[in-house]
């Protein structure tokens, strides 16, 4: 299949910020409009790929993603999921799929207490197998920017453990010239994104949406998107 | 149901005393008694207390607004509307305005920054723009005072917590450091938006009989006379105000904000006003008085969110995320679907009538009916005396001396607050939502890609309070110039400026004289420039127990840049580059150092002038640099302001992690030649530093080619003086965190 014959939605939840940017990544790189979808739908048209985007989704009250989790839409995203269906979440993505069970761990509060932009060095982890890792190479650097409160990802040793047994380790925080400390939250085991058991769910926090060309200040965002939506038209 | 006796039903009479109370003078009572032939009730007097406050008449600044540049041919919009709007082609308008939270942001510094994101958010997208940059700019006390780290902490997490939120990029801003704002810090947020040139909403309310709709958030008892409050020194007892601070919720108005764009782009709205200072009773009066039409509300329709709320709370309260809109009469279902849709109230509360009246309805009777003009008309305008300003003396470059070498200055000037990174701060902010940030916080001027072309928006905000204390007409001039050589920095053309006047009391007349004497030297500057004043706010009253802050009208230019990929950085990428000073000739050996940081640093600021501004200059030295720039010569560039050139040379090799080679001039002063704050002047790094100085002479510009960038990692004036760039970085970058961890701080 050509990348402009991928299906892909990008879910709108209220207070969502970056379904815009999203949608424009891809359509940068697939030469195709995703669809939006509101949260207030209870049906998802078939994907190939559901993006849940960053933001802050019914304004993080209660709990950053909680709400969020519940929402009708995402009755249609979970049973695309239990299909085998592959969905990405970024940043507050990330958070939502934590809080509907989709992958393991929790987000909280950042190791300096703080709001953080910037940009990260990312590393692809070796051992994976997924379609948003395998066109990058283990041990490959990006340079991706995050921005976030609660990007301090948390679970038991156990589970910790068994993430990187399974492989279910995407992207770590790596060191780089960038100023500051390469992990920008705390992150346990410098965890910047996760894979669920089947490779098919994939949470980070970093936004590859933002880093989609040179003028940005980088490309690479562009380079793992374009990877991902090249490995699901194969 | 209109009812036009004059004669309100339903409230007991008010007298002078209420009105003192509410910071109205005797001669202002007397007028409304005259205006009204009778006593007004609480709910009206309250309304015209608002509408005559320093915050919604501008009676102190008006005299001296007038005299500011506000047309062009790129101005769509002048000052008068909720923001202004200026023609960058291609059919598009930037729409931008500054405004600030002091008090507010004194009193709870979360609430009180956020909220002032919000409110300027909301007056760029009343206009129709998307807003696509928050810059903002920042005044707190002495670092080590004690409220400094708690404010410097709240204002910044608001700022972020709102604007992150929403999702608009803060893309640049200053943050500075005067024991003067130790009891009044000031908080200035400004926010640009794009629209279409032909699809630019106003406020004039039309079409008598035309609904008006209340849409947005619920309101409450929050910030009632809030606009009063910000006409009003400040005392010990102001803290206790604390409840009146508005609270906002950039959730909401993340969803009004949609919400609003999606109803504009259908063709339904005639008038739309944002509910900021004074709430209901400003948007209702302005939109209709605009008009020159009447409004009539019943207020028991506004949603409220506090049970029994008066007419007067309802008027005065400045809920947040809350807009009055005219609709045309048959597009209501059609808006009302929009705001259902984003779980928003929406809610007809009135009508536009003929009667050029106002008049609210409440529990079944009149609440308030006055008359428009004399609440816009007659408020009262000032003409109020100034002191003379004394002529400081030029200090004498050779009068301040030091056996220090330069880089033994250069190290104790960069650890210091005033040149520490804001890196702690901007990294709170996301720069980056939207993704189209070119350049974010950090360099000269933020630039933003406009959406979907090649082209880019700059934007910076700029003032130098010193300089204004010592000469405010200078000080005027200089705030506008070194913001368009912000711009001309990373290759952007000024093209219009908003402005806020942080001053202290104007009845007294020194402070009144640094207003009036400032605001004549910005428009000399904006008029130099081509850079007119298309919107802007007054903050005055910013005292605390009879002292005043050190004056700061802030300027925020925006300009444009044809193609973003040739726009530069001020970083030093490599070693191999000709490093030229622009604005200063070979002859030059001495500098400026009357108020600058090195007078400080050395002799704690003895009274002197500040540094000249030649506007001739400023507007050619920037215009050969953009030229540079559009051409592709320049690798980096970076404008020479507070530390003079040393600093500036040393926040390039930071930047970019390079080192340079300096030749020091061989007579005269070498601090004054290093330290001096000269204005007019830039650094650019460039391959052929021959070439641009051949071009500089072409142009009778003055240029000097002062050294070369090095491999070695270090700094170096004239070979033996030395300072590394990785000691740089890490003096700079340490000042800010250190001081918000609370190392070094001494508790109160």
């Amino acid at each position: 299949m050509s990348l402009s014959g991928l299906r892909v939605a990008v879910i709108v939840f209220p207070g969502s910020n970056c379904d815009r940017d999203m949608m424009v990544a891809i359509e940068q790189l697939a030469g195709r409009r995703p669809s939006l979808v509101w949260h207030k739908e209870t049906t998802l048209d078939p994907v190939d790929l559901a993006i849940i985007p960053g933001g802050f989704s019914y304004g993080d009250y209660l709990r950053c993603g909680a709400l969020a989790a519940r929402a009708p839409i995402m009755e249609a995203v979970l049973d695309h999921a239990a299909r085998g269906g592959a969905v990405m979440g970024i940043c507050n993505g990330f958070q939502i799929l934590l809080e509907t069970g989709l992958l393991p761990g929790v987000l909280v509060e950042n190791a300096g207490l703080k709001y953080v932009c910037r940009d990260t060095s990312v590393e692809v982890v070796e051992g994976t197998a997924s379609p948003f890792t395998e066109g990058l190479s283990p041990g490959q650097r990006m340079i991706i920017p995050v921005a976030h409160n609660e990007g301090n990802y948390f679970a038991s040793d156990d589970d910790l453990q068994r993430l990187e047994d399974n492989g279910q380790i995407a992207f770590r925080y790596t060191e780089s010239d960038i100023i500051g400390p390469a992990n920008p939250n705390g992150a346990a085991r410098n965890i910047a994104g996760i894979l669920s058991t089947n490779g098919r769910v994939l949470g980070m926090m970093p936004h590859p949406e933002r880093a989609m060309s040179p003028a940005l200040g980088s490309a690479d965002g562009a380079t793992m998107l374009n990877a991902t939506l090249q490995a699901l038209a194969a | 149901m209109t009812q036009t006796s004059g004669k309100p039903m339903n409230d007991a009479e008010m007298n002078f005393e209420m009105a003192a109370s509410m910071g109205l003078s005797r001669a202002e009572w007397d007028l409304i008694l005259d205006r009204l032939q009778r006593a007004p009730n609480l709910c009206e007097l309250g309304i015209f207390s608002a509408m005559w406050s320093e915050h919604c008449s501008y009676k102190s600044s008006k005299r001296w607004l007038k005299t500011l540049p506000v047309d062009g041919p790129q101005v769509i919009e002048g000052p008068g509307e909720n923001a202004g709007a200026v023609d960058i082609g291609d059919g598009l308008a930037a729409i931008f305005k500054i405004e600030s939270h002091n008090h507010p942001s004194f009193i709870e510094p979360y609430q009180g920054a956020a909220t002032g994101v919000g409110g300027i958010l909301r007056d760029v997208f009343t206009m129709g723009a998307r807003p696509v940059a928050l810059l903002n700019a920042l005044r707190f006390g002495a670092p080590d005072h004690e409220k400094t780290r708690h404010l410097l902490s709240g204002v910044v997490s608001g700022i972020g917590g709102y604007g992150n939120c929403i999702g608009i990029p803060t893309i640049g801003g200053e943050v500075n450091f005067d024991p003067s704002y130790n009891g009044n810090i000031l908080v200035n947020a400004m926010a640009i938006g794009l629209a279409n040139s032909d699809r630019i909403f106003r406020s004039a309310a039309t079409g008598p009989g035309n609904p008006v709709i209340y849409v947005g958030a619920k309101t409450g008892r929050d910030g009632i006379h809030g606009a009063t409050m910000a006409s009003a020194e400040f005392s010990d007892e102001t803290e206790s105000k604390r409840p009146t601070v508005q609270v906002g919720d950039p959730f909401t108005g993340k969803l009004l904000m949609e919400a609003c764009l999606e109803l504009m782009a259908s063709d339904s709205v005639l008038a739309i006003q944002d509910m900021g200072a004074a709430g209901l009773t400003s948007s209702s009066v302005e939109m209709a008085s605009k008009g020159g039409l009447g409004m009539e509300m019943d207020l028991d329709l506004v949603p409220a969110r506090e049970e029994a709320m008066s007419a007067y709370e309802l008027m005065l309260s400045e809920s947040q995320e809350r807009m009055l809109m005219v609709l045309k009469p048959e597009a209501t279902d059609t808006a009302r679907q929009i705001f259902d849709k984003w779980d928003l109230d929406f809610m007809p509360i009135g009508k536009v009538t003929e009667t050029g009246r106002l008049v609210l309805l409440k529990d079944g009777g009149v609440a308030c009916d006055i008359p428009l003009d004399p609440l816009v008309d007659d408020a009262p305008e000032y003409d109020r005396p100034q002191a003379d300003v004394p002529s400081r003396p030029i200090l004498a470059s050779d009068s301040i001396t030091s056996d220090a070498g330069i880089s033994a200055l250069l190290r104790q000037m960069l650890a210091t607050a005033d040149l520490g990174s804001r890196r702690w701060v901007y990294e709170q902010y996301d720069s980056q939502v939207m993704a189209d940030t070119i350049a974010g916080p950090g360099g000269d001027a933020g630039l933003v890609r406009i959406h979907g072309t090649n082209r880019g928006l700059a934007a910076s905000t700029d003032c130098t309070p010193r300089y204004v204390e010592a000469d405010p007409h200078t000080g005027g001039a200089q705030a506008v110039a070194e913001a368009w050589r912000n711009l001309s920095a990373i290759g952007a053309r000024g093209l219009a400026i908003t402005n806020n006047l942080n001053f202290g009391n104007p009845e007294k007349p020194d402070i009144m004289a640094q207003m009036a004497q400032s605001v004549l030297g910005m428009g000399d500057a904006a008029r130099a420039l081509d850079t007119p004043v298309v919107s802007g706010n007054v903050s005055l009253y910013n005292e605390t127990d009879g002292k005043a802050i050190l004056p700061c009208p802030v300027v925020g230019m925006v300009g444009t840049i044809d193609d973003i990929d040739k726009a530069v950085g001020n970083g030093l990428p490599h070693a191999g580059l000709s490093l030229v000073v622009i604005g200063q000739d070979q002859a030059c050996d001495d500098g400026w150092l009357g108020v600058s940081l090195y007078a400080r640093m050395l002799a704690d600021a003895p009274d002197a002038a500040p540094p000249p501004v030649d506007l001739d200059a400023e507007r050619r030295h920037g215009l050969f640099v953009q030229s540079l720039i559009a051409d592709g010569h320049v690798i980096a560039a970076h404008d020479i302001s507070d530390g003079g050139l040393a600093v500036a040379l040393a926040e390039m090799c930071i930047a970019g992690r390079t080192g340079a080679s300096i030749t020091c001039p061989a007579t005269g002063n070498p601090h004054g030649w290093a330290f001096g704050e000269d204005q007019g002047r830039y650094i650019l790094a460039v391959q052929d530093g021959n070439a641009v100085m051949a071009a500089a002479a072409a142009q009778g510009i003055p240029a000097t080619l002062i050294g070369e960038t090095i491999d070695t990692g270090e700094l170096q004036f004239g070979g033996g003086d030395v300072i590394s760039v990785e000691e740089m970085e890490h003096l700079v970058e340490t000042t800010i965190p250190a001081l918000m961890s609370g190392a070094g701080h001494t508790e109160g």
